[in-house]
C-alpha cells in the first residue's frame, strides 16, 4: 500500500472506532436528562435508578471517548499536515470553540457524578443537561470542519497555494454546516435511543424478571423506542434535506450515489445493485423513475447533472452507490421498526392485554448495532464520496497526506489499541453491571 | 507587540499552565500507583483528586494542540511530520492510561494491575512530552528530498535529551507531590501530607540539578539558545528567588507547634518558579518554533483567523470561568468532599 492509502486506513480505522463512542457520548446523554426530568415530573424513583445506570456506563464509554478523540484529533496533524496546514489559517474556529464545549462537558460530568449528593436536585438537573448540551455541541462543532472540507467557503487560495481573503465564519458556516450539523445530532439521538432499546429489548426477552424488574426494563424500553421512533423520523428529513444539499453543492457525490451518468431531466432512482465500471451503469438495482430528480429539488423535472459531466480523473468511487444505499436503508428499517413496535406496544399491551410478540423483542436487540452501523456507513460514504478531494476542488488527498514512511507498523499497534479497548469496554460493562443487577438498586435507592 | 508575538504568549502561556496541570495529573496518577496499598490516606488521595479532574486536564492537552493548529498552521505541518513516530507513542499511552484509569473504578479484581498501567504510563506520557523541546532547539531534523526527517538515532543517542527528559521528571513529580501536600493537608490527612511533603523536600533540589545538569549539556547546535538564555537571566534569578521562598515554607512552623510546612505558600512560590523560567526559556526560544527552520513569522496563520480565535478566546474564558469556580469550589476545597473519611 502506498502512503496516502496507509494514511486513508489508518485515520478512517481511528475515526470507525471513535465514532461509536462519540455518537453514544451524545445520545446517551439525551437519555439521561430524559430520565432525570422524567422522575421529578412523574416520582417515580425507577428514572431516577435508569439515570444512575446508564450515567455509570457513559462514563465508562467516556474512558474511551475522551482518548480516542484526543487521538484523532491529533492524528490530523500527523497523517494530513498538508491539510491542517489551511484548516489552521481558514476554519480553526469551531475546533477551538469546540474545546469550550468539551471543557463544559467535562466539568459537568465530574459535578454530575461526583458531586450529585452535596447539590441541589435543580442543580443537578442543569448540570445533566449542560454534559448533554457539551456533548452535542462539540459534535456540531466537528461536523463544521467536515462539511467546510464538503463544501469550501470562507477563503480564497491562489494557483501556487497562498491562501488570502480568509472569512473565518463564513468558513464556519459553509452552506452543507447546518444539514449536515443537524443530521448528525439527531442521528445521535437516534442511535443513543436504540442502544438502550437493544438492551432492553434483551433484558425483556431473557425473562427470568422479578415484577419490579419486569416494570423498571419495559418502562426504559418504552422510553427508547418513543426517542427512537421520534429521532428516526426526524432524521429521514434531514436526510433528505442533505441530499438535496449534495444536489446543489456536491453534484458528483450525489452522482456517484445514484449512480448516474448522464446529466438528465426526470432522473430515475436507483435502489439496491452496485455501479458496474465496465457498462457505466447500475445493475441489479430498482429503478424509480423520475423519482431523484424528485427528491433532488422537488420537481420531477430537474435537471440532474451525472458523472460524465465531470472529468473522470475526479469521480469518487463507484461503492459510494452501496454505502450510500446501506445509510438510508438502515435509516428506513429502522424507522419502520421502531413504529411497528410501538404499534404493538399498544395493541397487545394496551387493548389485548398480551406480552409483547418475542420475535419483535429479538429483532430489536439489533436495532442498536444496527443503528451504529448506519452511522459507520454515512461517514464513510461522506469522506469517501468526496474523493478524490480532502477539500472539494482546492486540495486532493494525496496533496494533504504525510510523506512520513513507517505508517504500517504504527497502523498495527493502534489496530492493536482499538481491538483492546473495544473487548475490555465490553467485558467492563456487562461484568459491572452483572454485579449490580438492577434488583440490588431497588434496595440500594428506596425512592427519593 | 505584534500579532506573532501576541500568539505565541498566548500559546506558550497554555503551555505553561497545561505543563503545570499535567504535572499534577500524570504524577497525581504515579503516586495513586506508589501508595496504593501504602497504610497512609496517600493512594487514596491522589485517586480522590484525580477521578473528577483528568477529564479537564485531557482537554486542556487537546486545547494546546488545537492553538497551535490555529495560530502556527506552518508549525502544526512542521512538528506534524517530523514527530509522528513519538506523538503516535504518546497517543497510544495515552489512550491506555485514561481508559485504565477510568476501568479501574469499575472493575474488582485487576484493580492493581490497572493501577500499576496507568501509573507507569503516566511516567512515560511526560517523557516523550518533553523530547518537543530538544527537537525544537535543532540539529535532530534534516531535510531530504525536500522533506524533513526526524533524525532518530541522534535524538536518541544525545544525552541532551535525557537530561530533558530527567528534567521534565522531577518536575513531575516535585510539582505532584507539592500539590498532594496541599491537598493531603486541606483533607486533614496528616500521615500523607508528612509522606508527600518528603518527597517534595527531596525532589526540589533534584529538579535544580537536573536543570543545570541539562544546560550543561545542551547539544552543540543550540548553542544559540544558551547564548539567548544568558541574556534572559534575570528571569532565571528570578525563578531561583521563587524557589527559595517556596522550598523554605515547607519549614515554616504551623500554628499547631506539631507540623512543619506552609504546603499553599510553597505551591503558589513553584508554580511562580516555573512561570518565571517559562518566560525566560520562551524569550530565548524567539523567534524560533523549530530552529532554525522555522520562525513564528514563517509559521503564523491568517491575521483574520488570528482575531477571531482571540475574540473566541475570551468569549470562551468568560462562559467558563463560573465553571471552574465551581467545580474548583466542590471538588479542591468542599470538605464534605475532602474529609470523607
Amino acid at each position: 500500500m502506498d502512503t496516502v492509502v496507509l494514511a486513508r486506513a489508518f485515520f478512517g480505522t481511528s475515526l470507525a472506532f471513535h465514532i461509536i463512542f462519540a455518537t453514544l457520548g451524545v445520545g446517551i446523554p439525551l437519555m439521561i436528562v430524559i430520565a432525570e426530568i422524567l422522575h421529578h415530573v412523574k416520582k417515580d424513583n425507577d428514572y431516577a435508578i435508569m439515570a444512575k445506570r446508564w450515567t455509570k456506563a457513559f462514563a465508562v464509554l467516556l474512558g474511551v471517548a475522551i482518548p480516542s478523540g484526543t487521538i484523532v484529533g491529533v492524528q490530523l496533524s500527523l497523517l494530513w499536515p498538508g491539510f491542517m496546514e489551511i484548516v489552521g489559517k481558514v476554519i480553526s474556529l469551531p475546533f477551538q470553540i469546540e474545546l469550550f464545549a468539551f471543557f463544559i462537558e467535562a466539568l459537568f460530568m465530574s459535578i454530575y457524578v461526583y458531586a450529585a449528593d452535596r447539590l441541589p436536585k435543580y442543580f443537578r438537573i442543569i448540570s445533566v443537561i449542560l454534559v448533554a448540551f457539551g456533548a452535542v455541541a462539540s459534535a456540531i462543532l466537528i461536523t463544521a470542519v467536515n462539511t467546510w472540507m464538503n463544501t469550501p467557503d470562507g477563503f480564497k487560495i491562489t494557483k501556487d497555494g497562498t491562501i488570502f481573503d480568509v472569512h473565518p465564519w463564513d468558513a464556519f458556516f459553509n452552506p452543507s454546516f447546518l444539514s449536515s450539523a443537524f443530521h448528525v445530532s439527531v442521528t445521535a439521538y437516534m442511535t443513543g435511543g436504540f442502544a438502550v432499546a437493544s438492551v432492553g429489548a434483551y433484558k425483556l426477552l431473557r425473562g427470568k424478571l422479578s415484577k419490579n424488574e419486569s416494570a423498571y426494563h419495559k418502562k426504559g424500553f418504552l422510553l427508547a423506542l418513543i426517542v427512537g421512533l421520534t429521532f428516526s423520523l426526524i432524521s429521514s428529513f434531514s436526510g433528505h434535506h442533505s441530499a438535496q444539499i449534495l444536489h446543489e453543492h456536491s453534484p458528483e457525490k450525489l452522482a456517484a450515489a445514484e449512480g448516474l451518468f448522464k446529466t438528465q431531466r426526470y432522473a430515475p432512482l436507483a435502489i439496491g445493485g452496485f455501479t458496474d465500471p465496465k457498462t457505466e451503469e447500475v445493475k441489479y438495482g430498482i429503478e424509480l423513475p423520475w423519482m431523484l430528480s424528485w427528491l433532488a429539488a422537488g420537481k420531477f423535472d430537474t435537471e440532474v447533472k451525472g458523472l460524465y459531466e465531470f472529468p473522470r480523473e475526479t469521480w469518487p468511487p463507484f461503492y459510494v452507490h452501496t454505502l450510500f444505499n446501506v445509510m438510508v436503508g438502515i435509516g428506513f428499517l429502522l424507522l419502520a421498526l421502531a413504529a411497528v413496535a410501538l404499534f404493538f406496544w399498544w395493541y397487545y399491551g394496551k387493548r389485548k392485554q398480551k406480552p409483547f410478540p418475542k420475535w419483535l423483542l429479538f429483532i430489536l436487540i439489533f436495532s442498536g448495532p444496527l443503528s451504529m452501523l448506519g452511522i459507520e456507513f454515512g461517514w464513510i460514504f461522506s469522506c469517501s464520496g468526496r474523493q478524490p478531494w480532502t477539500i472539494y476542488r482546492v486540495q486532493t488527498t494525496a496533496e494533504a497526506a504525510t510523506q512520513s514512511e513507517n505508517l504500517a507498523p504504527l497502523f498495527l499497534l493502534f489496530i492493536g489499541l482499538y481491538l483492546l479497548l473495544s473487548v475490555l469496554t465490553i467485558l467492563i460493562l456487562t461484568s459491572y453491571f452483572k454485579r449490580h443487577p438492577v434488583s440490588k438498586d431497588f434496595e440500594k435507592y428506596p425512592g427519593y | 507587540m505584534n500579532e506573532e508575538v501576541i500568539a505565541i504568549l498566548v500559546l506558550w502561556t497554555f503551555i505553561f499552565i497545561y505543563s503545570i496541570f499535567g504535572s499534577i495529573d500524570f504524577g497525581a496518577g504515579f503516586w495513586a500507583m506508589v501508595y496504593n496499598e501504602h497504610r497512609s490516606f496517600a493512594g487514596k488521595i491522589a485517586n480522590r483528586f484525580l477521578s473528577p479532574t483528568w477529564e479537564i486536564t485531557n482537554v486542556f492537552l487537546v486545547l494546546l494542540v488545537v492553538a497551535f493548529v490555529g495560530f502556527f498552521p506552518k508549525g502544526a505541518f512542521t512538528l506534524g511530520t517530523v514527530l509522528l513516530i513519538p506523538i503516535s507513542l504518546i497517543l497510544f499511552l495515552l489512550s491506555i492510561r485514561s481508559a485504565f484509569m477510568v476501568f479501574s473504578f469499575s472493575v474488582q479484581g485487576y484493580r492493581k494491575t490497572m493501577f500499576i498501567i496507568s501509573g507507569l504510563c503516566g511516567v512515560l506520557i511526560p517523557a516523550l512530552l518533553i523530547t518537543v523541546l530538544p527537537v525544537s532547539q535543532g540539529g535532530f531534523i534534516e531535510g531530504m528530498n525536500g522533506r524533513d526527517t526526524l533524525l532518530l538515532g541522534k535524538l536518541f543517542s544525545s544525552p541532551s535529551l535525557y537530561m530533558y527528559i530527567l528534567f521534565g521528571l522531577t518536575s513531575e513529580l516535585f510539582l505532584s507531590s507539592l500539590f498532594l501536600a496541599d491537598y493531603s493537608k486541606v483533607s486533614k490527612q496528616e500521615d500523607a501530607y508528612k509522606l508527600y511533603r518528603r518527597n517534595a523536600l527531596l525532589l526540589g533540589p533534584s529538579t535544580l540539578l537536573a536543570a543545570v545538569i541539562t544546560l550543561l549539556v545542551i547539544q552543540p547546535e543550540a548553542g544559540w539558545l544558551l547564548d539567548n538564555l544568558y541574556d534572559q537571566r534575570i528571569w532565571f534569578i528570578l525563578s531561583l528567588i521563587a524557589f527559595a521562598v517556596g522550598y523554605c515554607s515547607l519549614w515554616l512552623r504551623n500554628k499547631d507547634g506539631q507540623t512543619r510546612g506552609k504546603p499553599r505558600v510553597t505551591l503558589l512560590a513553584i508554580v511562580a518558579q516555573y512561570g518565571f523560567a517559562s518566560y525566560g526559556y520562551g524569550m530565548a526560544h524567539l523567534p524560533y518554533i523549530v530552529y532554525p527552520n522555522l520562525t513564528i513569522y514563517d509559521a503564523f496563520t491568517a491575521k483574520e483567523t488570528f482575531y477571531s480565535l482571540m475574540i473566541m478566546y475570551a468569549v470562551g474564558l468568560a462562559i467558563l470561568t463560573p465553571g471552574f469556580y465551581v467545580f474548583w469550589r466542590l471538588f479542591l476545597k468542599d470538605k464534605r468532599y475532602l474529609q470523607q473519611d
